[in-house]
């Protein structure tokens, strides 16, 4: 790539979309991975007896396996989330940004 | 010819293990021999080899033997990617710790599962448009080659060798119980069949012998889930209330225990198994099977998906194993003393094959779990012989540009040495304590390879000399804080007490990677260092859009 591909590329307001709304799209996702991912952590780290309040008085199940399960669950909804975004929305702009791109080489 | 080989290899092979297998079967006692779990071994082993000879008519240049021709599906990469990381530790390990631990197997899956989205989100797509082969084909992308490419050789082999060690020793043992083969006769068999796998069938017989594996997994773990669920009415609370009465450790197996005892070991836990994930070479190369960006981002889906649901499984199966298999009134699953499982107390998933579905059942579950590390072991030596021939030998100390048919020939003795590396390695740490493998692979992917490939992605003003220093730094800090830490310093050295508390010590070591990698850049006034930093925003382009990655051939 020459320089002046990539000065072409990087003024092209479709790229500099796709690369502003995906970054702020993917990273806000990852903060809220690590964010319930480490509270997680924190409850076992720092007061593991929360999680080991039963859920109801006559059963034994404690309210740490629907959580844990939920995280696990909300874990692949995530993915699920950014695919269908990323899949659908940004490719559709990378598309449009990659037309623009062969008329203004030709 | 290759295809003529290959089928020698198998008859002769087939025949041999069978005939070792009669030998033993007449020596030995009956009940340590267990027919059909290896009848169904066998037919896993003709089928996989049958594909290989498949994959080896397919498999002629560089790319098609490390990347299968970048011609694997979205699904077909998330379900190897799935098969790759349901390993026999994942299966037995998580199984036997919840039927040991209770709750606390779940957050080791849970710790295990969280790493995937932060793949998604930063890594999987990055690298499908950055990469050709190996991780350091990113982390080299602007960086000088030789320097970088050693470091993550390095990385790569090491966690590589550390993960291999632990899968031949598992399988030693494991076969030793199940198949009532010989340790030594295990190891070398599975050293033998997965040299012939990666050499002939390459990334696309790694890829479908991972595929097949984890089907079959999958369809195993799910049944035994449902018949332990089917006893209780499928109601958890009945299934949980029956293992507390039995259990020893009584309802304390609900809650958070022993396992994570203090704050920083619950965290350092935590950053190693999420981010260990996102630097295990093994993993990262498949991203490279795939066409491009969109297939990579379907592979993690589905990867995370089924991982997601095996765990659930492996939750279930663990208090199933409770109550079945502690709790079988007659003591059939028990050692001498009484207390622990026959074999060991990994064997938890596979005795509670034996209690929900019988003789027939248990081989399959057996001959499943053997397929599971053959699978698992293909795929990591494949990775480790792509640093050898693809990093070292053809890009840091190439002279002049090296011809790809060579290349692959490097691979394939790479491949060959590996796989005798594994089995010697293998044998010789039969009877070490080796808990601690896995922890130090986690904790060198995490410090090492991680950091140096996170900020080539995304940092600009990363240079040569930050990557380097700082990809050093983490790999020895993460090395001598393990060797410090309980699982040498106190179970192999026999010290009283460890000097690093921490067995998964990247709480120290990652950010000390990072700081340095960030200290050694910005003071790097070098010409190079501000190539590196020129050179960013084309490289940044083409991880954007994929502009470039389909000819990717230009690139080293």
């Amino acid at each position: 790539m020459t320089k002046e591909q990539v000065e072409t590329i990087k003024n092209n307001p479709k790229y500099q979309k796709l690369v502003r709304t995906r970054s702020k799209f993917a990273w806000t996702l990852t903060v809220i991975m690590l964010v319930v991912y480490y509270a997680f952590i924190l409850f076992i780290a720092f007061s593991p007896e929360t999680l080991g309040t039963k859920i109801s008085p006559d059963g034994m199940a404690t309210w740490g396996i629907p959580i844990g399960l939920a995280i696990i669950v909300f874990a692949f909804v995530m993915t699920g989330v950014y695919v269908r975004r990323a899949n659908g929305e940004f490719d559709g702009i990378l598309n449009a940004l990659k037309n623009d791109l062969k008329k203004e080489m030709n | 010819m290759v295809g003529r080989i290959l089928s020698l290899l198998m008859t002769v092979g087939l025949t041999a293990a069978l005939a070792v297998g009669t030998d033993i079967g007449q020596t030995a006692k009956a009940e340590s021999m267990n027919i059909p779990a290896i009848v169904m071994f066998f037919i896993f082993v003709a089928a996989t080899l049958g594909v290989t000879y498949w994959a080896s008519k397919r498999t002629k240049s560089a790319k098609d033997f490390y990347t299968a021709g970048g011609g694997i599906t979205g699904t077909q990469n998330g379900t190897a990617i799935a098969g790759d990381y349901m390993s026999a530790a994942s299966f037995l390990g998580i199984t036997g710790m919840v039927y040991l631990k209770g709750y606390d197997g779940l957050i080791f899956s849970i710790g295990f599962l969280v790493g995937w989205p932060i793949i998604l989100f930063m890594i999987s797509e990055q690298l499908r448009n950055l990469g050709k082969y190996t991780f350091a084909d990113v982390t080299a992308y602007r960086l000088k080659q030789k320097q970088v490419r050693i470091l993550a050789a390095l990385g790569s082999l090491s966690v590589v060798l550390l993960y291999l060690i632990a899968q031949m020793v598992g399988a030693g043992q494991l076969i030793k119980i199940l198949f009532g083969l010989d340790y030594e006769f295990a190891v070398v068999l599975v050293g033998i069949l997965m040299i012939l796998y990666v050499v002939f069938g390459g990334m696309l017989a790694t890829t479908w012998v991972q595929i097949i594996k984890a089907v079959l997994l999958l369809a195993g773990t799910t049944f035994m889930s449902i018949m332990v669920m089917a006893k209780f009415g499928f109601s958890f609370d009945a299934l949980f209330t029956r293992a507390t009465e039995i259990h020893t450790q009584g309802v304390a197996i609900m809650s958070p225990g022993g396992l994570v005892s203090d704050p920083i070991s619950a965290i350092s836990l935590g950053i190693a198994l999420m981010f260990g994930t996102a630097g295990l070479p093994h993993i990262l190369m498949r991203f490279f099977t795939v066409a491009d960006a969109k297939e990579a981002r379907k592979s993690v889906f589905v990867a995370t998906g089924l991982i997601g649901y095996f765990y659930v499984l492996t939750f279930i199966m663990g208090f199933g194993a409770i109550v079945l298999v502690l709790g079988d009134p007659a003591g059939s699953y028990l050692a001498a003393d009484g207390v622990t499982l026959k074999g060991m107390n990994n064997m938890a998933a596979v005795w509670l094959a034996h209690a929900v579905g019988g003789d027939y059942f248990l081989g399959f579950i057996s001959a499943v779990a053997f397929a599971t590390i053959l699978a698992v072991v293909s795929g990591l030596t494949l990775a480790g012989a792509s640093a050898i021939s693809h990093d070292l030998y053809a890009n840091a100390f190439a002279t002049s540009k090296v011809d790809e048919k060579k290349e692959m020939n490097v691979s394939k003795m790479a491949t060959v040495a590996i796989g005798i590396a594994g089995i010697f390695f293998g044998i010789a740490f039969e009877k070490q304590n080796i808990a601690f493998v896995v922890a130090l692979a986690f904790t060198i992917a995490a410090s090492a390879n991680f950091p140096v490939l996170f900020m080539s992605i995304f940092w600009k003003k990363l240079t040569t000399r930050g990557a380097v220093v700082g990809g050093y730094i983490g790999l020895i800090t993460a090395l001598v804080l393990v060797i410090l830490g309980p699982g040498v310093w106190v179970d192999i050295l026999g010290n009283a007490s460890p000097i690093v508390p921490y067995s998964f010590p990247a709480v120290f070591s990652m950010p000390f990677a990072f700081v340095a990698i960030w200290l050694f850049s910005v003071t790097d006034k070098s010409d190079d260092a501000q190539r590196c930093i020129d050179a960013f925003d084309a490289q940044d382009i083409r991880c954007q859009t994929g502009i470039g990655a389909d000819d990717a051939n230009t690139s080293h």
